[in-house]
């Protein structure tokens, strides 16, 4: 069955807390149990508490699959780009390589790539994937364009990136502002040391902090923007 | 208005002339191991021919898929780092090494599963033992005869030269003559080992499809079990419906190799080639390494970034990047984005999202160092949540 067409993944790295329920609810996806699919990285560990949750983008054109000799990686017709056929994949690591976003792993010694393929097994009869399904700060969102939209009324989805001369469009979308931003230039910001996000971060919209503080507790002074 | 006809392109005559040439040369072979056909069995010629056609098209297919660009550069560059002259010696021992273990013990598969090592073991082996014995036949290559002189005794003959002889009634008669049926049992407890996962497992049930994953295993079914339909007749049923049920084998059979080209039966042939990475991949850590130029690690080797970025090239990809008057933050110019790692990919692709951000939400930038920036680490690297064995390892370098 094919994933629902109203229902999308949405990403939004910059709400992410690092708590990795996403890492450890990913091992329980039937489609390859035990072993966790997402990429959660401390970008600068020593400097900042950024981190970067990445799934599978599901390219419309996927650069692992072309770059695959054994022909093994497919897209079925709902846009999923799916791991690797058992029978087929030859670990050569030419996708791990070549994705780019960095995504799929490799399992040498089974001869297999592995890599998140949207939880098939759940999104195909509806469910959330199921890291979108405990992320407690839905950096990682899975529902409807209007649902997102009444949420985040600051945020848009944007799924085209651009990498070098090349211009990738995906499946999952990236919330970016609502107002200036139609793609992402993903080497422009490659040079770029990692953010920070001071404790007054207003991922969640609005002052929610200023309810959510006693007012005993005296507020840090906000940095300077640059 | 008639439709302009596309002209067969250069890869489809290359491809057609192999299939061709490899499928005359099987076809005088078998002239030749039956000595001009003296010991051709007519009765089998329905799987001569569908032999035949299943050579055509293996090649066929075979011949195309080699000029997919990644499966180009890697056959090219299997055959170069195989016959490196420093390394031959060692590569015929390594080469044999994972011929055993790899190919014939499946290690890989039993590493995927137990359940799915021993399912595929059992299918493997009794197709295997079923072509060994089959094939010579049908091809008139092998053939028993009484020795004159000694009734008691067969020989078998191959390629019409005498190999070996033994009583028909031993064991070992008993052994060779029923070789057919030992394959069947293991097939069939092979199939149903696979269709009992098939049906049971939820995350084979999502992605599984009927053509490429269910077929197969009926066809493997339907032949083992017509077989030894076959052997029930004549042992113990007096030959009761004898006719019928090798007509309905012969469908069968003839079916499956009519298929073999297209399905999931090509992963047979296609198979060998993680041989030829093997060796790719021991002259890549022979080599020097790539280092991200981003955060400065190595993370693969330099032969394979460079021939990715041929491959991606050729497929009509365009990672090159504009030079951005000298260096970037990591003091180094990224001519392709081919050089940067994984990880870096990845801390790329979250940092440029946080600065669409920035000014909005908060954000601060720190000032840069000057120097490569650091290299990004999992954030949970521990056992099934991080890397998948030692070579994701290097690939992420955490």
């Amino acid at each position: 069955m094919p994933v629902p067409e109203t229902l999308e993944f949405f990403i939004d790295p910059a709400r992410c807390i690092g708590c990795q329920a996403c890492v450890q609810a990913c091992a329980e996806c039937d489609t390859h149990r035990g072993q966790s699919m997402i990429q959660l990285d401390f970008v600068d560990r020593a400097r900042s508490t950024q981190t970067a949750p990445v799934v599978c983008m599901h390219c419309d054109s996927p650069t692992c699959a072309e770059v695959c000799p054994a022909d093994a990686i497919k897209r079925t017709e709902d846009g999923v780009v799916h791991s690797a056929r058992k029978p087929r994949c030859i670990a050569c690591n030419n996708c791990v390589l070549a994705c780019p976003f960095g995504v799929p792993k490799m399992d040498t010694e089974a001869q297999l790539m592995m890599k998140c393929n949207l939880c098939y097994d759940r999104t195909s009869v509806g469910l959330k994937p199921m890291c979108a399904s405990v992320c407690p700060s839905q950096a990682l969102a899975f529902g409807t364009r209007e649902e997102m939209a009444r949420l985040r009324p600051n945020a848009r989805p944007v799924n085209t990136f651009q990498f070098g001369a090349q211009t990738i469009t995906t499946k999952v979308n990236l919330m970016v502002p609502a107002d200036n931003v139609d793609w992402v230039d993903v080497t422009a910001a490659m040079h770029e040391p990692t953010v920070t996000h001071d404790l007054l971060d207003d991922v969640f919209g609005g002052d929610l902090y200023l309810d959510l503080l006693p007012d005993a507790v005296p507020l840090p002074d906000r940095p300077a923007q640059a | 208005m008639a439709r302009a006809r596309r002209p067969i392109s250069p890869d489809t005559w290359r491809a057609t002339g192999w299939a061709l040439g490899v499928t005359a040369a099987l076809a005088v072979l078998i002239v030749v191991g039956s000595r001009n056909l003296e010991h051709f069995d007519a009765a089998l010629v329905g799987y001569t021919f569908a032999v035949l056609f299943a050579t055509f098209g293996l090649t066929y297919r075979y011949a195309m898929w080699l000029r997919r660009p990644p499966t180009g550069v890697y056959w090219r560059r299997g055959w170069q780092a195989f016959f490196r002259p420093s390394r031959l010696g060692r590569n015929l021992g390594v080469g044999a090494k994972r011929v055993g273990s790899e190919v014939l013990a499946n290690r890989f598969i039993f590493k995927r599963g137990t359940l799915r090592g021993v399912t595929h073991m059992l299918i493997m082996w009794g197709c295997l033992i079923a072509v060994a014995i089959t094939f010579p036949l049908v091809f008139g290559w092998l053939y028993f005869r009484p020795v004159p002189g000694d009734l008691a005794l067969y020989e078998a003959v191959v390629f019409g030269f005498a190999a070996f002889r033994f009583p028909h009634g031993s064991v070992i008669g008993f052994f060779l003559f029923h070789g057919l049926v030992w394959s069947s049992f293991l097939v069939i407890a092979g199939v149903m080992l696979a269709m009992r996962r098939r049906m049971r497992e939820e995350g084979a049930a999502a992605v599984q499809r009927f053509a490429e994953d269910f077929m197969p295993l009926i066809l493997l079914f339907a032949v083992s079990v017509t077989g030894l339909m076959l052997t029930a007749s004549y042992t113990w049923m007096s030959g009761y419906a004898y006719g019928f049920i090798a007509i309905l084998h012969a469908i069968t059979v003839i079916g499956t190799f009519l298929w073999l080209p297209f399905g999931k039966f090509f992963h047979v042939f296609q198979r060998p080639a993680q041989l030829g990475v093997g060796f790719y991949k021991d002259a890549g850590r022979d080599s020097e390494p790539a280092l991200c130029r981003r955060c400065g690690h190595a993370f693969t080797s330099r032969m394979h970034v460079e021939d990715l970025i041929e491959v991606q090239r050729q497929l009509g990809y365009r990672y090159e990047i504009a030079p951005s008057g000298g260096d970037g933050a990591a003091g180094a110019q990224v001519e392709h984005y081919q050089w940067i790692c994984p990880p870096c990919r990845r801390a790329s692709f979250v940092t440029a999202q946080a600065l669409a951000w920035q000014g909005t939400r908060g954000g601060e930038t720190l000032p840069t160092t000057g120097g490569p920036l650091p290299m990004p680490v999992f954030a949970n690297p521990g056992l099934g949540e991080g890397p998948l064995g030692p070579e994701d390892a290097a690939n992420f370098h955490p």
